[in-house]
């Protein structure tokens, strides 16, 4: 059958049960929008207040449900608006297709109004991309992107589509979701046997688990690998809640901002497996030097992840989940009780436990306390700087899923438009919004989204005044020269998500926290809690660049 | 460091040299030559790469490369399986007085002259990459005006 080019792109939307889309409308983009208009009631489109905030929203909804999250934009300024949130979505893996519109065919190359070469801005930071000129290939080019999106490592996509093409007759004929293949590595059964060797004889073994463990949905089966080879598990940012967090056998973060307990379990280790990680510069901090005693063997869909940044003596390409469940039957029961109790010894002696607040709130007991007084199946969204790193530390997680933050990449700002998506894909659950005072102004503009779709969020704002983290750094680093990270702004954040149409609470104290939670949990809308924390409060224990467990500061 | 050829197998379509170089150009990936020409499939461009780098920089470049979604097939290339050729033209000041010695040293090569001036000529070489090094290393007691390579192309046995 003939269909438009914007109504072939809702098709295929809809074969892939693409059901949320996030975005904002243009010039360029109106074929789509007029599209959208007609399908809104199979395909609910979230406008959000810049198109950041709306590839952000897209990766939140993707990371709290593993479905492809998807965005909307217009051409040259909506385009190019994307880009923090694609490549915040490249650097953590996260499956999410972007569509954009140019201008059409015939002014393409004239630098026409709003015209930009948004493929070539992204080469860097998209798994692939597609400029569809031509109606004829924009029925493989969204296909395609759905697949390439979720299969091997994943990642974003995106699809350029002229406005011509959005409003020519396309052929079109409904088909299921293109297969995916991951990649199976040649020699699996050799090395399923020899992982199980090395992993049967170890003395001092210690498993890492990273994103990868997520992403491919693994948990079950890679807990109970934890459970039958008994060994201690640490886990990058990235991999937090891939196992229960409440199990003995955990040991917290590993890297810069990383648990004592875990980082010198892995100094010491005699073998390490590693399930989906890549020793990124804040995990392996030295990386000639990262587990210096141990027999380091790797699983990972990428192979580009083998030897990249450490050299390892053995390694398994595949889906996390695949190969654990082959592994699985070649295990026997082990025992490592005297192992893990050594090291829960060093958790003890070099405990995470927080002194004290400065005369102020204490952020890590402000995140124990919202951990407390929520029920297990909460999501945390952080942005980027002190509070994600206490929010990392002191979260205590059960599920996969549920504690989203910008890993790789880093983006401030991330975290708001990452809380509307995870909301929206999960009306039932509660979501948490941790951020600093710095990250928060990047991109609070999103609180009409919060708004307008009646989200309740919970904003907590752990408003120490400073930019926190870059003036831990000075404080350390710099002798106190604090450039540029105290900039004085009077923000009163009550009055501000007052304006915006919700509600607000400033606390400077854990009772008048207690109590504002219990108020904000009651609220149908976003709510923001403006906490009063102190500038002199460090992310500890820290090992800086380059140094190893031998250096780590404790105060 | 040794020199490492690699050819890959790309679809032929708008942008995927730009993806190419874009992907080498991030990951700092330093390269010698490149050269793309069609195949006798023409819906497949090959890309012959070559580049000094050691072994694990070998391997982070085959993987990375293996990524791209339009990389169809990639392999390394070497001296004993594989055939590498390149064009060299070399422009050689040359007056009449040394004209001799030049041709002299090109026939040992069995370069070519394709054109000649009263001051000048220029040469033409096809060959391993050795062997123009080698030719051009010769050619250095001369005074030479311009050297243009096409960077290698390689072919398995």
């Amino acid at each position: 059958m003939k269909l438009t080019g914007a109504e072939v792109v809702m098709n295929i939307l809809l074969e892939h049960g693409v059901d949320t889309v996030f975005g904002y409308p243009g010039g360029t983009a109106l074929f789509l929008y007029d599209e959208l208009y007609k399908y809104s009631d199979k395909i609910k489109h979230v406008l959000t207040a810049h198109e950041q905030g709306a590839a952000h929203a897209a990766d939140g909804y993707a990371r709290a449900t593993g479905k492809t999250g998807v965005a909307f934009a217009t051409s040259g300024p909506g385009a190019t608006n994307l880009v923090t949130g694609i490549a915040t979505a490249y650097l953590d893996s996260i499956p999410t297709v972007f569509i954009t519109a140019n201008v059409g065919k015939s002014l393409i190359g004239r630098d026409a109004f709003q015209e930009i070469c948004i493929t070539g801005v992204t080469f860097p930071i998209t798994k692939h991309s597609y400029f569809v000129n031509k109606p004829e290939d924009l029925v493989d080019a969204m296909r395609n992107a759905f697949r390439i999106a979720n299969e091997g490592r994943k990642g974003p996509v995106l699809v350029d589509i002229t406005k011509d093409v959005t409003n020519a007759l396309v052929d079109y004929e409904p088909a299921q979701p293109l297969p995916l293949t991951n990649p199976v590595d040649s020699e699996l059964e050799e090395k399923l046997d020899r992982f199980a060797e090395t992993l049967s004889t170890a003395k001092r073994p210690v498993m890492l688990i990273g994103g990868g463990v997520i992403s491919s949905n693994a948990s079950n089966e890679v807990y109970s690998l934890v459970k039958k080879l008994d060994y201690p598990v640490v886990s990058t940012l990235m991999g937090l809640g891939g196992i229960p967090e409440d199990d003995p056998r955990y040991f917290g973060m590993l890297g810069m901002h990383g648990s004592f307990a875990a980082n010198k379990c892995v100094n010491e280790a005699d073998v390490l497996l590693v399930l989906g990680a890549r020793f990124s510069d804040r995990v392996a901090l030295k990386p000639t030097s990262f587990a210096p005693k141990a027999k380091i063997i790797q699983i990972d869909i990428d192979k580009s992840e083998i030897n990249k940044n450490v050299e390892v003596e053995d390694y398994i390409i595949g889906d996390i989940k695949a190969v654990i469940s082959r592994l699985l039957p070649k295990i026997e029961q082990q025992n490592y009780v005297r192992w893990i109790k050594r090291i829960a010894e060093w958790d003890e002696e070099k405990s995470k436990k927080f002194k004290n607040a400065y005369q102020k709130m204490n952020p890590q007991e402000i995140i124990e306390h919202l951990c407390d007084a929520s029920d297990k199946e909460t999501i945390f969204v952080t942005d980027v700087g002190q509070h994600q790193m206490w929010a990392a530390q002191y979260v205590k997680q059960t599920n996969p899923r549920n504690f989203l933050s910008s890993g790789g990449l880093g983006t401030m700002g991330f975290g708001y438009g990452a809380a509307i998506g995870a909301q929206l894909g999960n009306p039932s659950k509660r979501v948490i919004h941790l951020t600093g005072d710095g990250s928060f102004h990047m991109n609070l503009n999103e609180a009409c989204t919060a708004v307008s779709q009646n989200l309740p969020i919970i904003t907590v704002i752990f408003n120490n005044t400073v930019l926190g983290m870059v003036y831990q750094w000075q404080t350390s680093f710099y002798d106190k020269r604090y450039s540029q990270t105290t900039p004085e702004r009077k923000t009163n954040f009550v009055k501000l998500i007052e304006a915006f149409g919700g509600t607000g609470f400033r606390v400077e104290n854990m009772e008048e926290l207690k109590e504002a939670y219990q108020k904000a949990l009651k609220i149908d809308g976003p709510v923001w809690i403006d906490c009063d924390v102190s500038a002199e409060d460090r992310v500890l224990p820290m090992i800086p660049n380059g140094n190893s467990i031998d250096g780590m500061l404790f105060e | 460091m040794k020199r490492e050829v690699v050819s890959v197998y790309v679809e032929n379509k708008p942008n995927v040299l730009s993806r190419v170089i874009s992907l080498y150009g991030r990951r700092g990936f330093n390269i010698e030559s490149l050269t793309v020409s069609a195949t006798n499939d023409p819906t497949i461009s090959r890309v012959t790469i070559t580049f000094e780098g050691d072994t694990l920089t070998l391997a982070q470049i085959v993987s990375q490369t293996e990524k791209l979604e339009v990389v169809k097939k990639i392999m390394t290339l070497n001296n004993d399986t594989s055939f590498f050729r390149e064009l060299l033209l070399v422009k050689v000041k040359a007056d009449k007085e040394i004209r001799g010695n030049v041709k002299e040293i090109a026939d040992i090569y069995r370069a070519k002259v394709i054109h000649l001036e009263p001051e000048y000529l220029v040469l033409e070489l096809t060959g391993r990459p050795e062997k123009l090094d080698a030719f051009l290393k010769i050619l250095k007691e001369f005074e030479i005006i311009d050297v243009c390579r096409t960077g290698i192309s390689g072919i398995e046995k």
